[in-house]
């Protein structure tokens, strides 16, 4: 008890001495039917899935006004360092939107969030509906913590068809094809590849994959398990090096690091026909529907897996990203608003109604015996080529800042920042990384 | 004489006089402060005393509080870092200074005087502090972008460099835009500082025969001392608070080009979730800013009490 006050003191202390002024751009959606003080709470992200969520709570509330949802969005960096302020204060909404890996070890570490197998138990049809190898994400020493609430989320190498058909070009299907790509891209005044770098992790794709194909999921799989020295295996020191070498080259736009991706500029780049590629997660073609309707329904939307490297380890067929987003229960919530989060996911989440409202924003929801949905479906090209890829990769690794624990994640992104500015070497990278392993 | 009809008969006239006399040389009760001094104790001293004691622990934000000595302070001091966002806050602090100073000291001078068209070029000068910093960042952010900003726009190649992505050129931009929004409030002061002036003391110097130039600088600028103090101490310790305008601007990026302290302090603690490391860095900023304010406060001599319109 006094540990959890002075906890509470020490949060209090330093929301009120350190936030200056904290981002905290919350829209509220409309006011839910009867949503009061005591409902349960819940915190989403804008963008693509915001009119699914929405949609889904709202009739939620609409069949069960007694116990309604209160629905609040916020960006996605905005989020991430608000709702792990408001967790830590015990101020968190009751369902959690989180991605699994380390940040959700560090909530269940520090006692926040309910263990949900006994539910799954329960309730097999819940279960049930999964892709298995997407529960697994949500699982922390042999227990559920964290449910699948959304879509598959691979990344993927889009191009613009009209680009490279006026340049006579093909994707590239390897590394060396990649880099002869960039100076023609250049001659004809298009930038090769787009890139959020100001927000970071869009930087981190490139080095996932890189690492992949030279190494395979066993380097990232070591340096998750906090072996000494795993970041200086030759597989990231390799990757790190073609990456600084397509920066020398010319691969990535003009003021790349000043290009913020929860804007969605760098998708805009890509439509707007200014960068012939880019390297992001499946979660944009739901932007691009939206924002660029004609560009996607007239085809010239391309997609391709991440090239391979010669003499690379890792099966071309291994992908990364995220395998679905996660609702976890805060354990602070009270009864009654636990007792109507858990009946939303089980009876208001992945209802037929949720299934093709999130197919057609434009994604792939994580549930089994979908196929024939997403042959209805108009997007149904890109849609099925996701659903396969998710499906048929023999390793889906979880976006390395989520699997890492946060301050490893925090320190991995501003050193990779400096490897795509040619700040540092990458063997610099890697002397600086060994030192947070286990922090 | 009213009053002291309406006194009790057992305090006299002259009593009450003393009373007065006393209150204006000893200022008045103390007792007023208390509400001030209460709400400072409450929201400044204690929160300062908070992360003076966190800084010797170790907490993520989440889990228990660990004390553990100095080592937050070792990691703090021992970061390259640190040092770099030491160097960069200085800078900020210096070229911002340097800029903002003479042109609001000017501006001020000009929209002091009463003409019509003065009065209504300051409405549009003062127009950018009316908007929050979030807002100005995010416009020139979009107008600075180097794909679909006003460069690229206009088609003007001067205008389209990559602003905001160039390491060497990104601080200046930074100045620049802490510039426009904060120059009109230190023209504001000027402003009120230059119409405290005399007229007497102009009409003066004009009989002796002094031009323009000569009575701004042997009148206008003496006279504006106290005024510069004030808006030098605010430009100097405010530029330790940047923090709004930069972190949605530029996040501290490319790299760590302009991580100043506050953001610095700010990443360390909300996004490495380093509580500690956090802590000791506010603490770092407190002390800075304490002594800037002093020695700022000391320039301005022993007399700093005295009457400035002496001889007025």
């Amino acid at each position: 008890m006094n540990s959890l006050k002075l906890r509470t003191a020490g949060m209090a202390v330093s929301a009120a001495a350190l936030s200056i002024s904290l981002v905290a751009c919350g829209s509220s959606g409309p006011a839910g039917t009867g949503a009061s003080a005591d409902s349960a709470t819940m915190w989403g992200l804008t963008g693509g899935d915001q009119p699914v969520f929405q949609a889904s709570v709202d009739s939620w509330n609409k069949a069960h006004p007694d116990s309604a949802i209160k629905l609040d969005f916020f960006a996605n960096d905005a989020y991430k360092t608000k709702v792990r302020t408001a967790v830590g204060a015990g101020q968190g909404p009751t369902l959690v939107y989180g991605w699994g890996g380390g940040v959700l070890k560090s909530y269940v570490d520090a006692g926040q969030v309910d263990d949900l197998t006994g539910f799954l138990k329960d309730n097999p049809d819940v279960q049930g509906r999964y892709l298995p190898s997407i529960l697994e994400s949500g699982v922390i020493d042999g227990k559920t913590y964290a449910l699948p609430n959304n879509k598959v989320q691979p990344v993927v190498l889009y191009y613009n068809k009209e680009v490279f058909e006026k340049i006579g070009a093909e994707p590239p299907k390897t590394w060396d094809e990649l880099m002869a790509l960039v100076p023609k891209f250049k001659d004809a005044g298009v930038a090769p590849f787009s890139l959020g770098g100001q927000s970071k992790w869009p930087d981190l794709m490139w080095l996932e994959y890189l690492v992949d194909r030279i190494g395979g999921p066993e380097v990232f799989a070591n340096i998750a398990a906090n072996k000494p020295d795993a970041w200086s295996d030759p597989a990231v020191i390799e990757a790190l090096t073609k990456i600084q070498e397509l920066v020398d080259a010319g691969g990535f736009i003009n003021g790349f690091s000043s290009i913020a991706a929860d804007s969605n500029a760098d998708q805009a780049l890509l439509y707007t026909g200014k960068a012939a590629m880019i390297l992001q997660g499946s979660w944009i073609y739901q932007g691009m529907k939206k924002d660029a309707a004609d560009f996607v329904s007239s085809g010239k939307l391309g997609y391709t897996p991440f090239p391979t490297v010669e003499g690379g380890k890792g099966d071309p067929a291994n992908v990364v990203g995220n395998p679905s987003n996660f609702w976890s229960v805060s354990s602070k919530a009270t009864e009654e608003q636990k007792k109507t989060a858990l009946e939303y996911v089980k009876d208001g989440m992945f209802n037929d109604e949720n299934v093709q409202s999130l197919i057609d924003s434009g994604a792939v929801p994580v549930v089994t015996g979908i196929e024939d949905k997403l042959a209805a479906s108009p997007d149904k090209d890109f849609l099925t080529y996701v659903y396969g890829m998710a499906k048929d990769a023999p390793d889906f690794t979880l976006s390395w800042d989520q699997a890492l624990s946060p301050a490893q994640g925090d320190a991995m992104l501003a050193n990779l920042d400096q490897i795509f500015l040619k700040k540092i070497t990458p063997e610099q990278f890697a002397s600086t990384m060994n030192a947070t392993i286990g922090k | 004489m009213s009053a002291t009809t309406t006194t009790p008969p057992r305090a006299p006239a002259a009593k009450r006089a003393t009373d007065t006399r006393r209150t204006l040389e000893k200022g008045p009760s103390g007792w007023l402060a208390v509400p001030a001094l209460a709400f400072f104790m409450l929201f400044a001293i204690l929160p300062l005393l908070g992360v003076l004691f966190l800084s010797f622990t170790r907490w993520d934000g989440l889990g228990e509080i660990k004390l553990d000595g100095l080592s937050s302070w070792n990691t703090v001091l021992a970061d390259p870092v640190t040092g770099n966002a030491l160097l960069v806050t200085a800078k900020i602090m210096f070229f911002s200074f340097i800029v903002q100073a003479p042109i609001s000291l000017l501006l001020g001078v000009f929209t002091a005087a009463s003409q019509k068209y003065r009065a209504a070029l300051a409405v549009l000068y003062f127009v950018p502090l009316l908007l929050s910093s979030a807002a100005v960042a995010i416009a020139f952010k979009a107008l600075l972008d180097p794909n679909f900003g006003l460069g690229p726009g206009l088609g003007l190649p001067l205008l389209a460099q990559d602003w905001l992505g160039n390491s060497d050129l990104v601080l200046f931009v930074v100045v620049f835009v802490i510039a426009w929004q904060f120059v009109p409030f230190h023209t504001l002061i000027y402003q009120g500082g230059v119409r405290q002036i005399p007229a007497s003391l102009y009409e003066a110097a004009q009989i002796d025969g002094a031009g323009r130039i000569q009575q701004f600088f042997n009148i206008t600028l003496p006279q504006l001392k106290y005024t510069m103090i004030t808006s030098s101490t605010l430009m100097v310790v405010g530029s330790l608070a940047y923090f709004d305008l930069v972190f949605v601007l530029t996040a501290g990026g490319p790299g760590y080009s302009t991580r100043l302290l506050p953001l610095h302090m700010y990443l360390t603690g909300f996004k490495a979730n380093d509580m500690g490391a956090a802590s000791a860095l506010g603490v770092i900023l407190v002390v800075i800013g304490l002594a800037l304010a002093l020695f700022l406060q000391r320039l301005g001599g022993k007399n700093r009490n005295a009457s400035q319109l002496e001889g007025a």
